[in-house]
């Protein structure tokens, strides 16, 4: 693999670095959705804190897991945002018509949300840390496979959702944005997925998030992270990783072969 | 039909595409030489956008073969598309980017060495420096037309493909324009081939033409003795009665 290979890849993320230099609004979902929801989540683990009867410190177990969850959420949109640019500026045939191929494409995506969930979870870090004392000490190393878990899987989510988009046409990113929050139920983000009905728990156990806020509450409560857990987290979300390139690969094909990608600009495919 | 020109930049064999039961593009062949611009006509439906689409490997064949600069498209799409570009009008470069930024991602996208010099020289050539720093969606369509047309050039491509790229502009620019392509395929960096429905401007820039009704290859030859051959006044005519004649048939 030569230096030539990556030119597309920077193509991909230097396209979406000038939006974002030459739009200031579009700096608000990279931070300020995150930041607003430390400060809320702040406050709410703070008046927690202070009516509650238990010891339980609810800063790291709330807003933990809040952070943690909105990075994983980051990583999703981040992916999904940089290719629905081209979805809004109709600019896939321009694109596919040249040399790019759909790993260096799919690269591309993956390099640019990456930049910009990194400088949300800095944003948020800062603020957690300095409005409401969350130390991230008190995960120690394990905060680095959590991160490396919730990464893997947004990127997942977030190829998947781009192929959703792709084979159903522009009016589908709206089921975009909401899957995060579909989620979130079953990831057991601010409860044990044991007090889930039974196949809500199973729906819990084949996500891979599900096995960070597990780990990040049995750390808070001074337990240690089992190593099978992490190691069935991350099995996971790397399997729906190459899971969801396998799809992208699939849906482009089924794009070309139809006809799709050369019409995409019509606002709804069938 | 002349299948044997040299120095072929694309050749396309058999290709044949359908929708369902209709068949768009229905077993054509054709070639385009270096230094030389090919017209493709027809009427709307004839299977021109088709044809292109699937050249620029955005629109799978069902089947037949389409080769660009000795490779298969099929089999080594990257290289294939590497050596190729175009313009078109339902294909503008997006908006929110200036001039130059386009011009760099394009440029990356298609593995431009020397860059920025590169992008000088389009810049220079397309008389687009005072846009250079703007965004493409506050450009009249001509100025669009022309940094499209700089985009198209970026790799330095060996077959260019432009459908209808003068269909926006005042007569003035669209002169302007058939002259840079007429001199970018004297030049013999490439071959193109155009879609238009101005017959005066195929006349005037086409060596060869292609006449495309319901996906078939009606007629080909040089716009400029193909009306007398046929009795027909003017290439026009020519076109109407092309394009009318499998219709009146079945």
């Amino acid at each position: 693999m030569t230096a030539t290979y990556f030119r597309p890849v920077i193509a991909i993320s230097l396209r979406y670095f000038y939006l974002l230099r030459g739009t200031p609004a579009r700096w608000i979902p990279v931070f300020a959705w995150v930041a607003i929801d430390i400060v809320l989540w702040g406050f709410i683990s703070k008046y927690l804190n202070s009516v509650g009867a238990s010891s339980l410190n609810f800063v790291p177990t709330l807003l933990g897991a809040v952070l943690l969850f909105d990075f994983f959420t980051r990583v999703m949109h981040g992916v999904a945002g940089v290719f629905l640019e081209d979805v809004w500026s109709r600019n896939f045939l321009n694109l596919f018509a040249s040399p790019l191929t759909i790993p260096q494409f799919l690269l591309g995506l993956v390099v640019t949300s990456t930049v910009t969930s990194l400088i949300g979870l800095m944003v948020m870090l800062v603020l957690a840390t300095a409005l409401f004392g969350l130390s991230f000490f008190v995960y120690g190393l394990m905060l680095v496979p959590f991160l490396l878990i919730l990464f893997l899987f947004g990127v997942s989510l977030g190829i998947c959702t781009c192929a959703m988009v792709l084979r159903l046409g522009p009016s589908a990113e709206w089921l975009v944005w909401p899957v995060p929050a579909v989620i979130s139920p079953f990831a057991g983000v601010f409860y044990p997925i044991s007090i889930l009905p039974h196949w809500m728990q199973f729906v819990g156990k084949l996500l891979p998030v599900s096995y960070v806020f597990e780990g990040l509450r049995k750390i808070i409560s001074g337990g240690t992270v089992p190593a099978a857990s992490l190691i069935l987290g991350g099995g996971l979300a790397v399997t729906y990783v190459l899971l969801a390139c396998w799809l992208f690969k699939r849906v482009f094909r089924h794009a070309v072969r139809t006809g799709i990608l050369a019409r995409y600009s019509a606002e709804s495919l069938s | 039909m002349p299948m044997d020109l040299p120095e072929a930049i694309l050749s396309v064999r058999d290709l044949r595409k359908a929708y369902g039961d209709k068949i768009a593009v229905d077993r054509i062949s054709f070639e385009v030489s270096r230094g030389q611009i090919v017209g493709l006509l027809g009427p709307n439906g004839a299977g021109k956008t088709t044809t292109i689409s699937m050249i620029l490997g955005v629109l799978q064949p069902d089947s037949g073969s389409i080769r660009v600069d000795g490779m298969d498209l099929a089999t080594g799409r990257a290289q294939a598309l590497g050596r190729t570009n175009f313009a078109a009008v339902y294909a503008p470069l997006p908006g929110n980017l200036t001039v130059q930024q386009n011009l760099r991602v394009f440029g990356l996208l298609y593995g431009v060495e020397e860059l920025s010099e590169r992008i000088n020289t389009l810049i220079g050539q397309f008389d687009l420096e005072k846009f250079r720093n703007m965004k493409c969606g506050v450009l009249s369509s001509g100025e669009q037309t022309r940094v499209a047309l700089a985009k198209a050039m970026i790799n330095q491509p060996g077959l260019l493909l432009l459908d209808e790229p003068t269909a926006s502009l005042d007569p003035v620019a669209a002169r302007e324009i058939r002259a840079r392509i007429r001199q970018f395929a004297v030049s013999g960096e490439g071959g193109v081939l155009w879609t238009t429905h101005n017959m005066v401007e195929v006349q005037d820039v086409c060596d060869r033409v292609l006449f495309l009704s319901h996906g078939k290859i009606m007629l080909e030859g040089d716009p400029k003795t193909l009306p007398e051959e046929h009795g027909q006044p003017t290439l026009e005519d020519l076109f109407v009665a092309v394009a009318r004649e499998p219709l009146t048939q079945e």
